[in-house]
C-alpha cells in the first residue's frame, strides 16, 4: 500500500493498528491464563485474570475515540474507510473475548473440586484450538493476509465439535451422578465461553476478508454446534 | 509504480465498478460519448474514452488538475469550439442526436446544455436581466407576464427567489458569493436546458453556500442530467450517482458513486480518493 500524501494520516491509523495488536495481545494472554486457572484450579490467578480485563476495555474505548477522531479529521474513503470501521469492530470482538476470558476465570471460583481428568483434556484441547486460531487472525491482521484469514473461518467448526464431545460428556457424568450438576453446569458455561472465544475470532477473519478485498465472505459459516438441538433424555426415560 | 499500473496506463482501458453500474439500469443514458478524443495542438488531452451518463441523476467527474475532467465536460456543449487550437474526435450523442453534426445550431444546443461555471458571472444587469435574458433571447417568452413568470420559477427552482424577491432590480454583481452562484443556475435553468454542466460550482463558495447549491443540485436532478466537475471528494460523494475518474487524460474507472468511494477496483483511483501517493 502506497502511503499518504499527508503522512499523519498514516501516523493515526498506524496508532489505530498498534492498539488493536495491544488489545489482541492482552486478550491472548487473559484467555490462556484463564484456561491455565480453571484447570489447575488456581484461585489466585483467576483474581488476577478478573481484575486485568479492564486494561481491555480501556483500549477498546481508546480505539472507538481514535476511530471517531479520524473519519472526523481526515473523512477516509475506500480501503481507508474500511481499515477504520473494522478496526472498531475487531476491537469489540477482542473486548468480548477478553470479557469470555474474565467468565472463565470466575468460573475457577465457583468450582471447588479438581476437574474430572477426561473433562479438563477436552476443554484444554478446545482452549488450544481456540488459542491457535486466535493467533492466526491476529497474525492475519497484522500482515493482512486474507488467505490466512478466510482458513481461521473455515476451521471454528473443529471447536464447535470438540464441544459437542465435551457437552456431552458433561451431560453423562450430570446423569450419572447428580451431586456432580454445580461443577459441571459451570464447566459447560466455561467450554460454552471457549466456543463464544472462537466465533469472535471468525467475526475478526470476517472482518479482515472485508478490509482487505471490499467483500463479505459469503455463504454460512460450517458450523457443527448442535448441542442447541440435543435432547436431553432422563433416565426415567431409558 | 508497478507493472500493471503502467500498463493499464498505456492501454486508456475504463473500468467499469461494479461491471454494470445500478444506475445505468434506470433507463436509456442521455448523453453516450464513444471513442472521444481531445487534441490541443499537438498536445493530447483526451485519450479514446467511452462512457454513458445517465438522465435524471447527477454524475460526477473527479480527478487531479489537468486529467481532462473540464476539457471533457466542455465538449459536451461544444465550449471547445471557441478554442482554435482544440481539435474534438469521436462522437457525442445527446438523446441519439450527434451534437458535432455540422448542421447543428450550436446556439439552440447551449441552450439545452446550460452551463454553470466555478466562478460566479452574473451579467452586470439586474437580478431579473440575469434571469430573463436567456428566455428572450431564445423566444421562449411572448410577453411580459411569460418572462416574469419564467424569472420567478427559474429564481424559486434555484432556490434564490424568497431571498431576493424585494429587490429584483437589484445589479446581480451585488449578491453574496452563494447568491450569484444561485442565480447563475436560475439563468441556467431558465432556458428550460435538459442537461446542466457544472464545473466546479462551489469551490469559490463558504460550506454553508456549498451545502445549499448541493441541495438544490439534490434537487434539480429529479428533472435534469446533472454532470458536476468537482475536487472535493466528499462533494462527489454526497451529491452524485455516477462518478468518473480521470488521469492524465484517460478516463480510468467508472462506476456507481458508492461502489467507487467504497471498494474502488483500479488502483489509481484508490489511491486518488484516499490521498495516497500514486
Amino acid at each position: 500500500m502506497t502511503t499518504h500524501i499527508v503522512s499523519a494520516f498514516d501516523e493515526d491509523l498506524g496508532k489505530l493498528r498498534n492498539l488493536i495488536a495491544q488489545m489482541g495481545g492482552l486478550a491472548e494472554d487473559q484467555f490462556g491464563k484463564s484456561i491455565d486457572a480453571l484447570s489447575t484450579s488456581d484461585r489466585v490467578k483467576a483474581e488476577h485474570i478478573i481484575a486485568a480485563d479492564e486494561k481491555i476495555d480501556a483500549l477498546e474505548k481508546e480505539v472507538e475515540e481514535n476511530a471517531i477522531k479520524l473519519i472526523a479529521k481526515r473523512q477516509p474513503m475506500a480501503e481507508d474507510l474500511r481499515s477504520i470501521m473494522v478496526a472498531i469492530r475487531i476491537a469489540s470482538d477482542l473486548e468480548r473475548i477478553g470479557d469470555l476470558s474474565k467468565n472463565i476465570a470466575k468460573r475457577t471460583l465457583a468450582v471447588n473440586e479438581p476437574l474430572p481428568r477426561s473433562v479438563n483434556v477436552g476443554l484444554k484441547r478446545m482452549a488450544e484450538l481456540a488459542m491457535e486460531q486466535l493467533a492466526d487472525v491476529l497474525d492475519a491482521y497484522a500482515s493482512l493476509d486474507t488467505q490466512k484469514a478466510n482458513d481461521v473461518w473455515h476451521n471454528d467448526s473443529r471447536i464447535d465439535a470438540l464441544y459437542n464431545s465435551v457437552f456431552r460428556e458433561l451431560l453423562t457424568y450430570m446423569m450419572e451422578d447428580a451431586r456432580t450438576i454445580g461443577m459441571c453446569t459451570h464447566l459447560l458455561f466455561g467450554a460454552k465461553n471457549i466456543e463464544r472465544i472462537g466465533d469472535h475470532t471468525t467475526n475478526i477473519a470476517e472482518n479482515i476478508h472485508y478490509l482487505v478485498t471490499g467483500t463479505t465472505l459469503d455463504g454460512p459459516r460450517p458450523k457443527q454446534d448442535s448441542t442447541s438441538l440435543t435432547p436431553v433424555e432422563s433416565r426415567a426415560e431409558k | 509504480m508497478d507493472a500493471a499500473v503502467m500498463q493499464a496506463e498505456k492501454t486508456h482501458k475504463t473500468v467499469m465498478t461494479p461491471a454494470e453500474p445500478l444506475i445505468m439500469k434506470q433507463g436509456k443514458p442521455k448523453i453516450v460519448a464513444e471513442g472521444v478524443t481531445v487534441h490541443y495542438g499537438e498536445k493530447q488531452a483526451i485519450f479514446p474514452l467511452d462512457i454513458k451518463i445517465p438522465d435524471r441523476a447527477v454524475s460526477a467527474f473527479i480527478g487531479p488538475s489537468g486529467c481532462g475532467k473540464s476539457t471533457f465536460l466542455r465538449c459536451m456543449n461544444r465550449m471547445n469550439d471557441t478554442i482554435p487550437i482544440c481539435r474534438v474526435g469521436g462522437k457525442i450523442t445527446i438523446d441519439g442526436n450527434d451534437i458535432y453534426d455540422p448542421g447543428l445550431d450550436v446556439v439552440q444546443l447551449r441552450a439545452r446544455v446550460g452551463m454553470v461555471f466555478q466562478k460566479p458571472n452574473p451579467f452586470p444587469k439586474s437580478i431579473f436581466e440575469n434571469v430573463a435574458y436567456g428566455p428572450r433571447i431564445h423566444g421562449l417568452a411572448h410577453s411580459k407576464t411569460d418572462i416574469e413568470e419564467i424569472v420567478v420559477k427559474s429564481l424559486k427552482r434555484a432556490g434564490l427567489f424568497e431571498e431576493v424577491k424585494d429587490r429584483l432590480d437589484a445589479p446581480g454583481t451585488g449578491l453574496s458569493g452563494g447568491q450569484q452562484q444561485r442565480l447563475c443556475i436560475a439563468r441556467a435553468i431558465a432556458v428550460n436546458p435538459e442537461v446542466i454542466l457544472m464545473d466546479e460550482p462551489c469551490s469559490a463558495l463558504d460550506p454553508i453556500a456549498t451545502a445549499r447549491i448541493e441541495e438544490l443540485i439534490d434537487e434539480l436532478r429529479q428533472n435534469y442530467c446533472i454532470v458536476i466537475v468537482t475536487h472535493s471528494m466528499q462533494q462527489a460523494a454526497r451529491v452524485s450517482q455516477l462518478t468518473a475518474f480521470f488521469h492524465l487524460g484517460t478516463l480510468v474507472e467508472v462506476g456507481d458513486t458508492e461502489a467507487i468511494f467504497t471498494n474502488p477496483q483500479e488502483r489509481r483511483t484508490q489511491d486518488y480518493i484516499m490521498g495516497r501517493f500514486g
